[in-house]
């Protein structure tokens, strides 16, 4: 093998064939397995399917309501773990363990706790109903649902990456003229990028996979309210397996593109951050330094 | 420009960082903090630099006082250990940062900040490094960014906190150089902190010693090490034996016993013969002898049974053909005495 390379840990060999082996296990396979099943449909009957009206409507939905909930989580993330990271307050702790509730909670639980606070008569709801807001039911509510899922992620992303943060590049930026506005944009912002863009697409992913939550605060109207994730469910209650199946390789080929290409531009993003000690060059020239003459 | 630090003392909890400091540095002079860790050199240096306020006390700047002012209006350049270089910046960008972050009016043309940057490249001597980033570069040259990143705003002082201190002997020798011929050059007043007080002696016009919050002596390099003004200065600026001891006549007598005095002797001024001859003197034998280097070390037990350091040179040490365990006089040359109340 070409590729093998010489190192103090051995074990590439092997460590190298079971990840190969447990990702195709849990991941390769049963993701063929919908490749397959979707095949045992004509070209013309899978894109009848992919295509139909209930369908484009529910892409939108999923792929839009993920897209505006991870912006919310990506702004509102960096602002917690802004305040988490810089600020010291009663119940910091408490508010912090707060944060990863979405990951524990029983999405299902997340749904219903939402759709009461938000339906027409509750807590919430009431008010932005006064004002002519429809939150549950509504895509509103599929947006909600989702931003609430995938909360943790961006502030569990950006918040090592702040707490690591070199406090003297601040004061260099302040040193140098900068003004807060400034320092904050051009120097914090760009040294967090790289993890907010990590977060960003873990919770865009999450809530593109997203069904427990939703089903209860959507209200799941077909071309309204009514996710992907629910349609392939709905096939499948009426045992129409390569219909389903259809449809969600239509999903994985999106979400796979769309990670792909976040990813790609990550690492574009990231590639000088390799914050190693170890310069890649020893010292370029010899510094000119002014002949001294030893005494 | 010159700085004046008038009467400023700084508490951390109940640490006393500072005491009642009292510092005038005249404009265009390279001056030294010196001083072990926790002397408080490192935070007189960032209340100058607005970085750090003090708890009472003034700083001004050729007369005008900036003790309110922040960091960003003192238009001061600070040079960090740890270079403080904006990872994600080429060294370009990160000398062009106080040019670009300027208020509209103010800021120069994206030509001019291109010849700026360019000419300071050239000072550092990295013109052909603009486009690497700093993860790319060795210590020597981002330290040296950092200083072009600092001199690209013309700011009123220069202020480098350790700027030696993360490299490695050979770069730190080049480099402090380097910046002594660059001052000479651009005589801008400058202020470094450092530890070492080689470096101190070596770069400095003024060193400014530094302990537990005070200042102990400000004077030339040749003050502070051949008029030491405390115990502590002494000690500080270079090896040095302790003798118990005192004067007789204009004389040291060092012996073994406590007197209440304390007789300061540097290695090389302690002199090894095989004879005693006349003056002041006590018997010992050798210990140990490193003749490595320009100056041989050679240890030695006094006969009261006390380790002394000695230096002597190449040429004496052939001559007197020294050995381990040899029975030898060993003459003061020159020594300085202190109350014993007062030696730390």
């Amino acid at each position: 093998m070409t590729f093998k390379q010489r190192s103090i840990l051995p074990g590439f060999g092997l460590t190298l064939g079971f990840t190969l082996t447990y990702l195709s296990l849990i991941v390769l396979i049963p993701l063929s397995a919908t490749f397959l099943k979707a095949s045992s449909l004509s070209w013309a009957a899978f894109w009848h399917i992919v295509t139909s009206p209930r369908a484009l409507a529910s892409y939108r939905l999923t792929f839009g309501a993920s897209l505006i909930a991870a912006l919310i989580n990506l702004f509102f993330g960096m602002l917690l773990a802004w305040v988490l990271v810089r600020y010291n307050f009663p119940g910091k702790k408490i508010f912090d363990s707060m944060v990863d509730l979405p990951f524990a909670l029983p999405t299902a639980v997340a749904g219903i706790a939402l759709t009461t606070i938000y339906s027409t008569h509750g807590w919430v709801g009431r008010y932005l109903d006064s004002i002519g807001i429809k939150a549950a039911y509504s895509p509103l509510g599929v947006v909600i649902a989702l931003t609430f899922i995938g909360l943790p992620f961006v502030v569990r992303t950006v918040q090592p990456v702040l707490e690591d943060l070199d406090k003297e590049m601040e004061e260099a930026a302040a040193s140098l003229g900068a003004n807060r506005w400034q320092t904050f944009s051009r120097v914090i912002l760009p040294s967090v990028a790289p993890a907010a863009l990590t977060g960003f697409t873990m919770a865009f992913a999450r809530a593109i996979g997203e069904y427990g939550s939703v089903v209860f605060i959507s209200g799941n109207m077909p071309m309204k309210t009514e996710i992907t994730p629910l349609l392939i469910i709905t096939k499948l209650e009426q045992y129409d397996y390569a219909g389903a199946t259809a449809i969600a390789v239509v999903m994985l080929v999106f979400s796979f593109t769309m990670l792909l290409a976040i990813n790609l531009l990550q690492k574009w993003s990231s590639r000088h951050h390799h914050s190693g000690g170890t310069p890649e060059v020893v010292e370029g020239e010899a510094l000119h330094a002014p002949v001294y003459a030893e005494a | 420009m010159s700085i004046e630090v008038s009467k400023v003392s700084k508490r951390f909890g109940t640490f006393n960082a500072l005491s009642n400091i009292n510092l005038e540095i005249p404009s265009g002079e390279l001056v030294a903090l010196l001083g072990p860790s926790g002397s408080g050199k490192t935070t007189l240096l960032r209340i100058i630099a607005g970085l750090e306020f003090a708890d009472t006390g003034h700083v001004s700047f050729d007369g005008a006082d900036i003790t309110e002012q922040s960091a960003r209006e003192r238009r001061v350049g600070f040079v960090f250990q740890h270079y403080a270089l904006f990872r994600h910046m080429n060294v370009f960008e990160n000398i062009a940062f106080g040019l670009r972050v300027r208020p509209r009016q103010f800021r120069p043309a994206e030509a001019a900040i291109r010849s700026k940057v360019h000419e300071l490249l050239r000072l550092i001597q990295l013109e052909n490094l603009a486009q690497r980033y700093p993860s790319q570069l060795s210590g020597g040259q981002r330290q040296r960014v950092a200083l072009a990143r600092a001199l690209a705003v013309e700011p009123s002082v220069l202020l480098l906190d350790e700027p030696f201190g993360s490299l490695d002997a050979k770069v730190r020798q080049e480099l402090r150089r380097w910046l002594r011929q660059l001052h000479d050059e651009i005589h801008i007043t400058s202020v470094f902190v450092t530890h070492d007080q080689e470096e101190a002696l070596e770069v400095a016009d003024q060193v400014v010693v530094m302990n537990q919050g005070r200042i102990e002596q400000i004077g030339s390099p040749d003050d502070v090490y051949n008029h030491p003004a405390s115990p502590f200065v002494y000690n500080f600026l270079g090896n040095v034996n302790l003798f118990h001891g005192r004067m007789d006549e204009g004389q040291p007598v060092i012996h073994g016993k406590a007197t209440g005095q304390v007789v300061y002797v540097r290695p090389h001024l302690l002199e090894i013969d095989r004879e005693p001859n006349g003056g002041s003197h006590f018997r010992a034998h050798i210990k140990h002898i490193n003749a490595a280097g320009p100056l041989v070390k050679v240890d030695v037990i006094t006969e009261w049974g006390d380790p002394v350091h000695i230096q002597v040179s190449q040429e004496r040490y052939r001559a007197l053909q020294l050995i381990k365990d040899d029975a030898v006089y060993v003459i003061p040359k020159d020594v300085r005495v202190f109350e014993t109340r007062r030696a730390s």
